[in-house]
């Protein structure tokens, strides 16, 4: 609903947003105010940018309030401005255009944002950017790309283990993890484990059976 | 989420002093403590929570499980809920720690989810989640949609006419059983509290849910040692098996002499609106035979003051049940 009222917000601001073209004003409209609840205005922006011509590179527009961030995400570092408010997730993808790590329910509950920070899995939709500087982030576009999969990724396709693919970066985020994690060999305990990832298509029989066959590959002394 | 203004404390004395500017404690509060976020950031994506003023806590010296000198075991508030989990002096001698917090939220989470931000975690309630409707906890004298609401997950031990609202933690249910002590640093020096008396009673204050004061950090949390040869255990029972909130839980530590149970400890968890203690039922315990019988009598006595709402009468009998088959696993093998 607050999504809804915010054009009619806009008059007070109208010269600040006098010349901006539609992108950048809906950029500052997603930064500024709609971090957590915007799914309609983002979806109406991300139609915006699909329709801007492709030499318009602005980078985000200056926010009120931001501050100063720099963060080392798959070992490259960088220099950000951004509103506290941002989270972890809505940096990687709005800022970075790390669109890998996905928004389900953006409150800690499906899985889709997991991604990695000094090793360990984590929802970036419930960190605050701000407060991950210095770590090592880690998202599935620093776990391996087309042509150099990584095991989980290559079983992932093996096994036909998504539909949609919508919770499948957030799946295999979670995969990695777990195989460092302390996780007995039986599939109830992957399923425990990787609890935190919901798969609204149900393919967590072959989530499951792509997890163990990289499991029993690489540790084979726990598999039976 | 409303705007907020971000600091990093780089010791103790930083955030207490912040801390200290606050008109309430923690939570609720204007200012707050921020470490692993994933109950606070949740709550201000809700406008649950619109503190003015956060401040980073994780960069404080408090992320060390140390071994006491007494033989019990010191948690640093930071030491996230994954890494106590697994410990292995926590997995050895308080197995019901490490059962309860692996049964609690996803790994994602519990890596993440600190051990004072666990104690501090707030209700699952939907009305206190929802700004739209009544809630004495979230707003004072608003009233308390869930007593004529939906009330099957909430509270029968604790309530009052204000609030009915869950304690949702399962770590807090484990340290109740251990008799666990929150060592906290304020604006007025240090002190220590038995966990039993840090979360408050709804009352006419649900507001209020801890003995918090403002600027108060919690520093630690200190376990006793384990009483010798004694087994615990933590039984969660739920809607869904995994990453779902207790209906009823029981944490017990029981120490046997040939089948003969000389000390209990019972704490249950989904139940009550703090973590509950039942000396009740301790009381049932201690000195007996570990039958059937036995269990029964105990879990009658931690729920005779129950006072179930419109729709989770049921969890006066699965409480019970909750309870006495933790006492037959955990006395099984004693």
């Amino acid at each position: 609903m607050a999504a809804q009222r915010q054009p009619n917000e806009t008059p007070q601001s109208g010269s600040q947003f006098g010349k901006s073209t539609r992108r950048r004003f809906l950029s500052r409209l997603g930064m500024a105010s709609l971090l957590a609840s915007a799914g309609p205005v983002l979806g109406e922006r991300s139609r915006a940018e699909s329709a801007a011509t492709p030499e318009t590179k602005e980078t985000m527009p200056a926010v009120e309030g931001a501050i100063p961030v720099t963060l080392r995400v798959n070992g490259k570092k960088y220099d950000l401005q951004i509103d506290p408010r941002t989270t972890l997730l809505d940096c990687l993808r709005e800022h970075l255009h790390l669109t890998g790590s996905k928004k389900g329910c953006d409150h800690g509950q499906c899985g889709a944002c997991t991604v990695h920070v000094n090793g360990r899995r984590m929802n970036s939709c419930l960190c605050l950017a701000a407060m991950y500087q210095g770590d090592e982030i880690t998202t599935i576009e620093g776990v391996g790309q087309p042509g150099n999969l990584h095991p989980i990724q290559e079983a992932f396709v093996a096994h036909d283990a998504y539909q949609c693919g919508y919770c499948t970066c957030g799946q295999i985020m979670s995969a990695v993890a777990l195989l460092t994690e302390p996780c007995g060999p039986e599939d109830a305990e992957v399923k425990e484990l990787m609890s935190g990832n919901i798969c609204r298509c149900g393919a967590y029989q072959n989530i499951i059976a792509a997890i163990q066959s990289v499991r029993q590959n690489t540790m084979p002394e726990k598999a039976g | 989420m409303k705007a907020f203004e971000l600091s990093r404390a780089d010791d103790p004395g930083q955030a207490i002093a912040a801390g200290a500017k606050a008109t309430t404690a923690q939570q609720g509060a204007e200012i707050r403590f921020i470490a692993g976020g994933t109950n606070l950031v949740d709550f201000m994506k809700l406008n649950v929570e619109t503190p003015q003023k956060l401040v980073d806590i994780t960069h404080l010296p408090f992320d060390k499980i140390e071994a006491l000198p007494d033989g019990g075991l010191s948690i640093g508030a930071m030491v996230r809920n994954s890494d106590l989990a697994y410990h292995p002096i926590v997995r050895k001698n308080y197995a019901v720690l490490s059962e309860a917090l692996l049964s609690g939220a996803s790994a994602q989470l519990r890596n993440m989810a600190t051990t004072a931000g666990n104690l501090l975690q707030r209700t699952r309630c939907m009305y206190f989640r929802d700004t739209a409707m009544p809630c004495n906890k979230r707003g004072p004298g608003s009233g308390c949609a869930a007593i004529t609401g939906v009330n099957r997950s909430l509270a029968i031990l604790g309530t009052s006419e204000h609030c009915i609202a869950t304690n949702p933690s399962d770590m807090n249910v484990a340290l109740a059983a251990l008799e666990a002590t929150i060592h906290i640093r304020g604006p007025k020096g240090e002190r220590s509290v038995p966990i039993g008396d840090f979360h408050l009673l709804p009352g006419n204050t649900p507001n209020r849910e801890t003995v918090l004061e403002p600027g108060d950090l919690i520093t630690q949390v200190s376990l006793p040692p384990p009483s010798p040869g004694n087994r615990s255990l933590y039984l969660k029972l739920r809607d869904r098996a995994s990453f779902e909130f207790a209906l009823a839980s029981a944490a017990v530590v029981i120490t046997g002499d040939g089948g003969k149970i000389t000390r209990a400890r019972v704490a249950l968890g989904g139940v009550g609106t703090k973590p509950w203690r039942s000396p009740e039922a301790e009381a049932e315990l201690t000195g007996q035979w570990a039958t059937q019988a036995v269990f029964q009598k105990a879990a009658e006595a931690a729920l005779r003051d129950a006072k179930p709402q419109s729709q989770n009468g049921f969890k006066v009998e699965l409480a019970k049940r909750c309870l006495m088959h933790a006492l037959k696993l955990v006395t099984q093998t004693a």
